[in-house]
């Protein structure tokens, strides 16, 4: 049975497949509170999941028990400072599960643009000095949000220490020796509203999601506020995919686990209006490295459509056949089939801002 | 506790929704005191109230004896005896 795990703006949602195919489980976790990252994690079957409380701050909870219930843990905290405008943690944009080896280990990118590790499933937490503090960090700035954040961690499967992140807006970091030091990538990234002479600065990259092929980590794929980029060196260089139809810009981006040249991509008419274009809902799918793309609508509402996907709203399961996208107006879509025909699971549910499947 | 200013901390249903938050009573000269020791069993609760410098969360707000609080940074605001302390939410929608 596959299960989907849904965070929603009024709390987290699960979908089963049984014989009779995909069902509701019934009302959410944490009802009428934001989901704004969660993580299914594959080494021991934990659940983590952030909360964005309005009033009371970003909450963490995790579940040994697949949902059923619940203990809340500390939540990431910035260092204790003097200073009245010291950092302080907004929210949790992603989460990442350490290696194979690392059991317990598990990543938080967040909101003003830390870092941070737990050890320990969760139960405490240290800010990554490194990358707080790497050169060209004051150049960070905040996209819709006020501060800059981390939302993409992608961790080597076959090196626990090289991990590759990207952050909006800062560029993407790349780390060989577990979070001690971290080197700039992203060279290749443009960034069309910056001023011309600043557009492709690698710490200035919009870079709204970048995620990596199982198989082959040092294929990254990057949807970027001005398109779509692919790298074959783990996020150091980047060629940009042009005349991307019916958009290159977006916020999701899905690879294939094991085929490098195949990712899905959930187009938005750029970026001012951040709907989809021709109020025509698709996901476009590369199958060549990024070279062509064919949009899959099968499904998928083709007028008087207004639903945005984002960034964590697109994913692909570990046998790469199975998608999921969820959107801004509570859209929920499957496709068993690697998107040649989505099914509506529900019109109804609150905003999405992040899905998962079970491993 | 004669002799000792004791202040009673009440707080929002909304904040009890999430966490036990039952009436405490705390001894204490500023709102700084009184919830430095009226939360000290219990950092999770303390973390609804305030961020992880100390900072009142920037929607919550707190009432001394029906009187919105002035220093929300470092809650310096005086807290005389039988001083009723009301931990509220801001109104938002959505």
């Amino acid at each position: 049975m596959a299960t989907l795990w849904v965070g929603s703006r009024k709390g987290l949602f699960r979908f089963d497949r049984a014989a009779q195919g995909w069902q509701s489980a019934g009302p959410p976790s944490f009802l009428a509170e934001p989901v704004s990252a969660l993580l299914d994690d594959p080494r021991d079957g934990a659940l983590y999941v952030s909360l964005y409380h309005g009033h009371f701050g970003c909450k963490l909870h995790r579940s040994d028990d697949r949902g059923l219930t619940w203990t809340e843990l500390p939540s990431p905290a910035y260092p204790k400072s003097d200073d009245p405008d010291a950092p302080a943690l907004e929210f949790i944009w992603c989460f990442a599960a350490g290696g194979a080896d690392e059991p317990g280990v598990i990543w938080a990118g967040t909101l003003p643009g830390g870092l941070f590790k737990s050890s320990d499933r969760g139960q405490t937490w240290e800010l990554n000095a490194a990358l707080w503090a790497v050169p060209g960090r004051e150049k960070w700035f905040g996209a819709g949000y006020d501060h800059p954040g981390v939302h993409s961690i992608c961790v080597d499967p076959r090196d626990s220490r090289h991990i590759v992140l990207a952050v909006s807006i800062g560029g993407v970091w790349i780390t060989r020796d577990g979070g001690a030091s971290w080197a700039i990538g992203g060279y290749g990234l443009r960034n069309e509203y910056m001023p011309p002479d600043q557009a492709q600065t690698p710490e200035l990259q919009d870079a709204h999601l970048i995620a990596a092929c199982t198989a082959d980590p040092d294929r990254i794929w990057c949807q970027h506020h001005n398109g779509i980029f692919v790298s074959d060196d783990g996020g150091v260089n980047w060629r940009e995919s042009l005349n991307v139809k019916p958009s290159g810009f977006g916020f999701a981006v899905a690879p294939h686990p094991t085929d490098r040249d195949r990712a899905w991509f959930a187009p938005a008419r750029k970026d001012e209006y951040r709907v989809p274009v021709d109020a025509r809902l698709v996901v476009t799918e590369t199958r060549d490295g990024g070279q062509t793309f064919t949009s899959l609508s099968d499904g998928l509402p083709q007028g008087d459509a207004y639903d945005l996907i984002y960034r964590h709203a697109l994913v692909i399961d570990g046998t790469g056949n199975r998608l999921a996208m969820g959107s801004t107006t509570g859209g929920l879509w499957v496709s068993d089939d690697q998107g040649g025909r989505w099914q509506l699971l529900s019109a109804h549910l609150p905003p999405i801002a992040c899905l998962a499947f079970a491993p | 506790m004669d002799g000792v200013t004791v202040a009673t901390l009440r707080f929002t249903s909304h904040l009890v929704r999430h966490r036990p938050a039952p009436m405490i009573e705390a001894a204490g000269t500023t709102l700084a005191e009184v919830l430095e020791r009226g939360l000290a069993g219990d950092e999770l609760l303390k973390s609804y109230v305030l961020d992880e410098q100390g900072r009142l969360r920037k929607h919550v707000t707190i009432y001394l004896d029906g009187e919105v609080i002035v220093d929300r940074v470092r809650l310096s605001d005086p807290v005389g005896p039988g001083c009723e302390i009301y931990v509220l939410q801001a109104l938002s929608g959505g």
